[in-house]
């Protein structure tokens, strides 16, 4: 081998290596990384039921409860698959919508009501105008159309 | 065949030379189009449906984002023919990469946080996603450190190239993060297979901006470029006559 040849094999050695590395690191944390929990994840107890986790996905239409009077609200956080309920004292942000993603951050309790003391909204990948949107929803009988992949995309 | 050209590639007087007449018609344009993508952007793109005004940061955290991932690669590469071809003006093309890469690094960082606040309703969380991009300042960061570190430049070199190529793999780590993890970020709009998930109107001032960043990386590089070059060989003969 010429030193240039050598200096190649060194070049490529070096992204093979660290990419082997980084495959195996990110399975070995891969639960660890994921930023929150779908409701799925946490029918099937995939969740810590003890500790503090975050549980994302839609907002279940239809679901928001806010109480008169108090900062007190519940609502249905959903993957299309599997529900949870909310509950929740506090202000929420702009975002915060029916059908639109959302991430809670709190406890799962015993009773299967998961008790947040932070709420985040998620937002899409999906810009249009006003005019385009009121369209949008009109021809779908008044509900902008979701996609679900867009709440808790699927785990490879 | 005759690879005279591609030999010249690797004498500094000859890139110093290049590099100052490709400057300006690379800086002229850049910003030209960024005025008027900032004029597009931020007074003729329609407002978003939900998030009203407080969409048009996009207009420079995307770019941002964009150019400070595809300043890594150039980095990388350049880094990686310096230390395979011995090719000096390759080493000094790396290091005038980095300063550019961070600065564009720590802007998609502030306006991905000044977006988050109102729309997310945090600053910051530690998603995969923030969190890969703030390595790769700390990555953009340490190169820059190990350079200035040591001294004696040929070995400057060959370990910030080498630090360099062992980064690439948090390229597809930030570019994937919001695909393979739940992630707060939404998935890409418009870098994508797919049809772009934004009307024309809203997409042009963007794909104007790209541009315009794009340009202005290659301004600006090539004129780091010149200085970096006059620095390695401010003993060489020929810049005295190159300065006259």
């Amino acid at each position: 081998m010429t030193p240039r040849q050598r200096r190649i094999t060194l070049v490529v050695g070096i992204l093979a290596g660290v990419s082997l590395a980084g495959v195996l690191a990110l399975n070995a944390f891969r639960d660890n990384v994921m930023f929150f929990f779908d409701p799925s994840q946490v029918a099937a107890g995939e969740a810590p039921i003890e500790k503090r986790f975050r549980l994302g996905g839609m907002v279940r239409p239809g679901t928001v409860d806010r109480r008169a009077g108090s900062l007190d609200m519940s609502f249905v956080v959903t993957d299309f698959k599997q529900d949870v309920k909310v509950v929740y004292t506090g202000v929420v942000p702009d975002l915060f919508r029916e059908n639109q993603g959302v991430v809670a951050h709190g406890r799962l309790g015993k009773d299967g009501i998961f008790v947040a003391d932070e709420i985040l909204a998620k937002h899409d990948e999906n810009y249009m105008p006003p005019e385009v949107a009121r369209a949008v929803k009109e021809k779908h009988g008044g509900v902008m159309p979701v996609n679900p992949d867009s709440a808790a995309p699927p785990r490879t | 065949m005759n690879w005279t050209w591609f030999h010249k590639f690797g004498s500094p007087p000859h890139i110093y030379r290049i590099a100052g007449t490709l400057a300006p018609w690379f800086g002229w344009p850049a910003g030209l189009l960024i005025v008027a993508a900032l004029y597009a952007g931020l007074v003729l793109a329609p407002p978003d449906y939900q998030q009203g005004d407080g969409f048009r940061i996009i207009y420079v955290h995307a770019p941002s984002a964009w150019l400070s991932v595809m300043i890594y690669g150039v980095m990388a590469s350049a880094a990686a023919i310096g230390l395979i071809w011995r090719m000096k003006v390759a080493h000094a093309a790396a290091a005038s990469c980095a300063g550019i890469g961070a600065w564009f690094t720590v802007v998609s960082l502030i306006t991905g946080m000044l977006w988050g606040k109102p729309m997310w309703g945090t600053y910051w969380v530690w998603d995969p996603r923030l969190t890969a991009q703030l390595v790769l300042l700390f990555l953009y960061l340490g190169y820059m450190g190990l350079r200035s570190g040591i001294d004696d430049l040929a070995r400057s070199d060959r370990a910030s190239a080498v630090l360099a190529i062992v980064g690439v793999i948090n390229i597809p780590i930030i570019r994937y993060s919001v695909e393979w993890w739940n992630s707060i970020h939404q998935a890409p709009s418009v870098m994508k297979m797919d049809r772009p998930s934004m009307p024309m109107d809203m997409l042009a001032p963007l794909l104007m901006m790209l541009l315009g960043f794009t340009l202005y990386f290659a301004a600006v590089m090539l004129v780091r470029l010149r200085a970096e070059i006059l620095r390695r060989e401010r003993s060489a003969s020929w810049i005295k006559e190159a300065l006259q």
